[in-house]
């Protein structure tokens, strides 16, 4: 079977939004999978998707116990809300999942940034939530390249061949 | 599925370049398909091709990550040495198959 594709994609547009573990490495991991095809990628992070790349969060990322539907115990049983709320279980919780991605060859935020980068992928903040944080840029990691603002965004979107994808 | 004919040796190649059998590759084979991807083949080349063929003669999966703490090439280095999509470029080259991971 043929799979040559007439319209290849060029560019990719990553934005990541939201703070929680697996939302963040979703983000990351379509990045790195993008750079690692050759395909021109740029991540931007706004809202609570600035932990990602905030110096003193991003290797310290948590899954929400509490209020997470998809979240199961080992053996298939939903996981109780009660459970999640006592103190610890979301940065145990955390841990066990951080753990698994370990065994996967998946690297930590700052490790994964690095692979990101280093393939010419680039990284951007958001002005808006960056304001509304009160984050600095040296208050985020040294991969980012620049806080930008939307519009500066969508002129980095411009070309055949690229998609947004969000997060 | 195709046959491939490299210095008056028959090589078998699927569709997207990989060789169908590991065991027929060799360095020759390995520079003319690295001329095909505008690659000149150097000895830090040579040298990942023969961790990449180890690791998969082993049976161990390849991951970028990997590559880039093989102590052979960081990962920038890898990205200048294989342009573009280097592990699967550099698995074609090697004669290895398709590289299956996510990282």
């Amino acid at each position: 079977m043929n799979t040559k594709n007439n319209h290849p994609l060029k560019k990719v547009l990553i934005i990541c939004a939201k703070g929680a573990l697996e939302d963040i490495y979703a983000s990351l991991v379509l990045a790195n999978g993008a750079a690692m095809e050759g395909i021109e990628t740029k991540m931007f992070f706004t809202f609570f998707g600035l932990d990602a790349i905030t110096k003193k969060k991003m290797n310290h990322l948590h899954t929400s116990t509490v209020g997470n539907p998809s979240l199961s115990m080992p053996g298939g049983l939903a996981f109780p809300t009660f459970l999640g709320m006592l103190p610890g279980v979301e940065a145990g919780v955390s841990v066990m999942m951080k753990k698994q991605m370990e065994k996967l060859d998946i690297p930590p935020v700052d490790e994964f940034l690095d692979m990101i980068t280093a393939g010419g992928g680039e990284v951007y903040a958001c002005k808006l939530a960056t304001d509304m944080f009160k984050v600095k840029k040296e208050d985020l990691t040294e991969h980012v390249k620049d806080i930008i603002t939307v519009g500066e965004f969508y002129e980095l979107a411009s070309g055949e061949g690229t998609q947004i994808i969000f997060t | 599925m195709a046959t491939k004919s490299i210095n008056g040796n028959q090589v078998e190649i699927n569709d997207e370049g990989y060789l169908l059998n590991s065991d027929q590759w060799t360095e020759q084979i390995a520079l003319e398909i690295a001329k095909e991807e505008g690659i000149d083949l150097s000895d830090k080349h040579f040298k990942l091709i023969s961790y990449l063929r180890e690791r998969s003669m082993n049976g161990e999966s390849l991951s970028l990550r990997k590559v880039g703490k093989s102590g052979i090439v960081d990962i920038k280095e890898f990205y200048q040495l294989f342009p573009g999509a280097p592990l699967k470029k550099a698995s074609r080259i090697a004669g290895i198959p398709k590289p299956e991971s996510c990282v």
